[in-house]
């Protein structure tokens, strides 16, 4: 008799050489890529040398990505890139992007084909877990932590218990994976699945794109996940064919593999979500937002600056134009969703509706760069994270939420829904 | 290991941008990450730490990133120690990384107010209020663990093995 296993251990067993797995063992895992950025690789490139290691485990299998403060904001920042410049020479790294060539980590990295179905991904950044929606294993670690990978291409992981939430029933117009995960921030709080995994399935997920899909999972830190993922499927073998680096391999979950909690969401009666300041789980449906005037608005990050979210967010501003006063910032994920988005046309809607169209760039999402707010400033972001002072000053407020109901909100210049117009 | 200092008290889910802002992560020297700790939120906390001070908070603390600046930042500012309900996953492998002790007490948590003296024993996992006496129980932190917090984290504890 096998063991019943969910998706997320059978991965980690085949990582760790082992049969099966159970919640709560220690299991030591080979790691099939590791990933720092602009402000994480400096400290593990530190921690690498700091423990004598010469040569990382594998130039290929390692990615490194200057996204957070790029364009490079100041000179410290230059300083933090050169880093990983060096570092990419030094070690002959294939996969080292920055600028031109890059884009936000964890959106380029699924799209060149660096992680596909069945991999294990350790990064140093906490949305690291967005590569669970093609059926991966992927979580976010710290730079000693991956310091230590990068020597020796392995680590200890604990194997976390699992919450299943099955999403079921059609969507209504301008709801996707932004909203679906909102709501379910909304249910368990930002607590609610600390050091979990968060499976979503269902029938409402099987018809979701593989854009919404990440969005899912890249928020699944925001409710403390240790990952989030979704079993691959006809949609997820569709995006990988065309760009897979390597083989995937398709896990899925036992039917009677064992769950800490079920939740059960009916998405017919989900509208648009909004999470209020200053946590993402502070959510309401965007009906009831009440007058909320904005300062700014901004599409983009690696939760939402792909194709299909600049896509929808175009849809709403072509013919339209910005409210006046209200700053609109579009960075597109990566340099080929902005030359894809230049040749749709989807470029100059944004710019002829009024918005700024930027770099790749993780920009304002983290108050890096490229649209700081001001002293009291109202912004709704299609980001992760409305934590205090997350995007500016102390007292400016941020509001999270999908790109259809951020354009609605730019042409309004208050939080609206796109049937506000 | 014993600790003694002044409490600073924090929030439930203090999150890792109050620690240490991203507009501060252009450079990651623990000294110049330590002179914006908590800048937005206890402007008064980066000077006003004293060596041994302890930190306490409620629930979730370190949520969000996964940045290591953020525990960093905390421990140079002199802080050796931090009490709360319970930790994000990442801070809290980050935390015990770079050499500085967590402990999940949430009867402490309850009972203890800013400014208060506190003496903890991570060895017997004890936190003593002392003007009150009143003491109580967190899981003791192991030998191995202590000797890597003493060493100042994980790097150095693997460095200091492999030479003896």
């Amino acid at each position: 008799m096998t063991q019943p296993m969910t998706i997320t251990e059978k991965i980690l067993a085949a990582h760790a050489g082992r049969e099966l797995v159970s919640p709560g063992e220690l299991i030591q895992v080979r790691v099939d890529l590791a990933l720092a950025n602009d402000i994480t690789a400096p400290l593990a490139i530190q921690v690498f040398r700091e423990i004598g290691a010469h040569r990382v485990f594998d130039p290929e299998r390692l990615a490194l990505v200057a996204d957070h403060f790029v364009p490079n904001k100041d000179i410290a920042s230059a300083e933090q890139a050169r880093i990983l410049q060096d570092f990419a020479k030094e070690q002959d790294i294939t996969h080292y992007y920055h600028q031109g060539n890059g884009g936000v980590e964890h959106v380029i990295l699924p799209e060149k084909g660096l992680v596909v179905p069945g991999d294990l991904v350790l990064g140093a950044d906490s949305h690291t877990c967005t590569y669970g929606a093609l059926g991966a294993f992927s979580a976010g670690v710290g730079s000693t932590d991956l310091g230590a990978v990068l020597a020796t291409g392995e680590t200890w992981l604990k194997v976390p218990a699992a919450i299943r939430v099955e999403y079921q029933g059609e969507l209504t117009p301008w709801v996707g994976g932004k909203d679906l995960i909102l709501f379910t921030l909304g249910r368990i709080g930002v607590e609610g699945a600390n050091y979990k995994t968060l499976e979503f399935c269902g029938s409402t997920m099987e018809k979701l794109p593989m854009d919404d899909r990440f969005t899912m999972a890249n928020m699944a830190v925001e409710g403390g996940a240790k990952n989030g993922i979704v079993a691959p499927d006809s949609i997820t073998r569709a995006y990988v064919s065309e760009r897979a680096l390597h083989e995937p391999v398709f896990f899925s979950s036992d039917p009677d593999a064992a769950y800490e909690n079920v939740l059960s969401i009916d998405v017919t009666e989900i509208e648009p979500q909004v999470a209020f300041p200053h946590s993402p789980d502070n959510v309401r449906p965007v009906s009831k937002a009440g007058e909320v005037p904005l300062d700014q608005v901004f599409i983009g990050s690696c939760t939402n600056g792909r194709l299909g979210d600049l896509r929808q967010a175009a849809s709403i501003l072509k013919g339209r134009t910005v409210a006046p006063g209200v700053r609109v910032i579009v960075l597109p994920g990566s340099r080929e969703i902005a030359l894809q988005a230049v040749r749709e046309g989807i470029a100059e809607t944004f710019l002829e509706s009024g918005a700024v169209f930027g770099p790749p760039s993780c920009g304002p999402c983290l108050g890096g760069h490229l649209g700081i707010l001001a002293h009291k400033e109202r912004a709704l972001a299609t980001s992760n994270r409305n934590f205090v002072g997350r995007m500016g000053h102390p007292e400016s407020e941020v509001y999270l939420a999908n790109p259809a109901v951020a354009a609605a909100s730019a042409v309004l210049g208050r939080i609206a829904s796109p049937e506000d117009l | 290991m014993k600790i003694e200092g002044k409490v600073w008290r924090f929030q439930d889910h203090v999150d890792t941008d109050l620690i240490i802002p991203a507009r501060y992560l252009n450079v990651s020297d623990g000294k110049e990450l330590a002179a914006h700790c908590f800048a937005d939120i206890r402007p008064d906390f980066a000077e006003g730490v004293h060596e041994g001070d302890v930190l306490v908070a409620g629930k979730n603390f370190g949520c969000g990133s996964s940045r290591e600046h953020a525990p960093l930042a905390i421990r140079e500012t002199g802080i050796r120690a931090v009490i709360a309900e319970s930790f994000a996953r990442i801070f809290y492998r980050n935390a015990f990384n770079i050499g500085l002790p967590l402990l999940e007490a949430p009867e402490a948590v309850q009972a203890l107010k800013e400014g208060d003296r506190v003496a903890v024993d991570l060895g017997a996992g004890t936190i003593q209020i002392l003007e009150e006496g009143e003491t109580f129980q967190a899981q003791p932190v192991p030998p191995f663990m202590q000797d890597l917090i003493q060493a100042g984290g994980l790097v150095p504890y693997l460095r200091e093995r492999r030479i003896s």
